[in-house]
């Protein structure tokens, strides 16, 4: 738990809650253990489960899953002898038809450019983070991380899938692909990697503030 | 109301893109080079601008068809509630449930919450804080959950093409729904928690 201010302390000590500005002063915390702010309820900080390394690991794993959940099919279907299957690419493609082309780039952006953007910062952050490095261009990477997150939508994208299946299953054969697969594994990873948890390399690194 | 200090009372302001604690005076954060304010700015209006936006895409989201189905000379154009529909007849109520409350109650849900902690905040209104704070963090967590539709159709759409015998094709609806998604998103995102605890504070 978090104390509340002594009249003078160093300000780089400091956490300030983002849902309503009331400021304490942090104190270390074990891995699963959780800092709430009083006033409002909101997770202040968490302690890192993760280490770097095993960041890292888990970023370059992402890589791999992403490139088989867009390689493979997600889904195959078949009707009367005719058969048919879908990347995420080519149901982003589906989506670019005349006046809607609009909602594809959302689309595209929300299961495959975001993710992908993440991984690739991420795995250029960590790689020289791995090795107490600060990477060229860290600022804007981690800038760029941050404004990333809301924007992708795996967890959405997945059980679009599954929808999908469900609702053609009543008129076709419908068979899972080896994407969906890799999709839901590349789900929970973006989740243990992408997180707010990142922003702890500003202080581990010890960017100084210009 | 239990003593912490304030941001404003300590001279310091947060960055939101990477957590420092900047000087009050201070622009843009001097660790990450983001630009800092001590409240989102025009965060009220731009709210406003995003949700009413978000409101009236939200009825040709819901009258216009979202999907055209041609399934062995049967053809047929789908909105958003008859979709649900569908699902609910064919006996699958888990799924109609699903995309009920993915397309129907989490925008309205959006709606009806941003709506009130605009009017709240806007009357400085000391009413239940920490409750709306949570409201808050819900729709931000939920909001983006209705990006559901849009994917199925997507997926759907790219799945079932056979020439002659059946296809399915995205129609404009999908568009307009995809909108209310992003405004939505973006009005939760220009939404300024901040300003419910204003109203502790006389001078801000």
């Amino acid at each position: 738990m978090m104390t509340s201010l002594p009249p003078t302390h160093e300000q780089s000590d400091w956490i300030i809650c983002e849902h309503c500005d009331s400021v304490y002063e942090s104190a270390p915390l074990k891995k699963h253990e959780s800092a709430y702010c009083v006033r409002c309820k909101a997770v202040l900080a968490r302690g890192h489960r993760l280490t770097v390394e095993q960041l890292l690991a888990l970023t370059i794993a992402a890589g791999m899953l992403f490139v088989f959940a867009n390689v493979f099919p997600v889904i195959s279907i078949s009707l009367k002898g005719l058969s048919n299957q879908v990347t995420l690419w080519q149901s982003v493609q589906a989506l670019a038809h005349g006046d809607i082309t609009l909602i594809a780039l959302v689309a595209g952006l929300a299961i495959i450019f975001a993710p992908l953007l993440q991984i690739v910062l991420l795995f250029w952050v960590l790689i020289y983070a791995h090795s107490g490095k600060i990477a060229p261009g860290f600022k804007m990477c981690m800038r760029a991380l941050e404004h990333l997150r809301p924007w992708s939508m795996l967890e959405v994208c997945l059980l679009g899938i599954l929808v999908a299946i469900v609702k053609l299953a009543g008129m076709l054969d419908v068979h899972p692909g080896v994407g969906l697969w890799a999709m839901a594994m590349l789900m929970v990873l973006i989740i243990l990697i992408a997180g707010r948890d990142i922003r702890r390399l500003w202080d581990e690194l010890g960017v100084e503030p210009s | 109301m239990n003593g912490i200090p304030f941001a404003h009372e300590k001279g310091v302001v947060l960055c939101h893109t990477c957590g420092y604690v900047c000087q009050e005076d201070a622009h843009e954060c001097p660790r990450c080079e983001s630009p800092v304010h001590k409240r989102k700015p025009n965060s009220i209006t731009r709210t406003w601008a995003f949700l009413i936006a978000g409101l009236i895409f939200y009825i040709p989201a819901n009258l216009m068809p979202v999907m055209y189905t041609s399934l062995l000379s049967n053809n047929s154009q789908n909105t958003i509630m008859s979709g649900v529909l569908e699902f609910l007849e064919s006996g699958s109520w888990d799924i109609a449930l699903l995309i009920f409350i993915a397309s129907v109650v989490v925008p309205c849900i959006k709606f009806l919450v941003l709506g009130t902690l605009l009017i709240t905040c806007q009357r400085r209104s000391r009413w239940a804080m920490r409750e709306r704070s949570r409201l808050y963090r819900f729709i931000e967590l939920i909001g983006y959950w209705s990006m559901l539709d849009v994917l199925v159709v997507a997926l759907v759409a790219a799945l079932v093409q056979f020439r002659g015998l059946s296809t399915i094709e995205p129609r404009i609806g999908i568009l307009f729904f995809g909108l209310v998604v992003v405004m939505t998103m973006f009005a939760a995102m220009s939404f300024d928690p901040r300003l419910i605890w204003d109203a502790e504070v006389e001078d801000v």
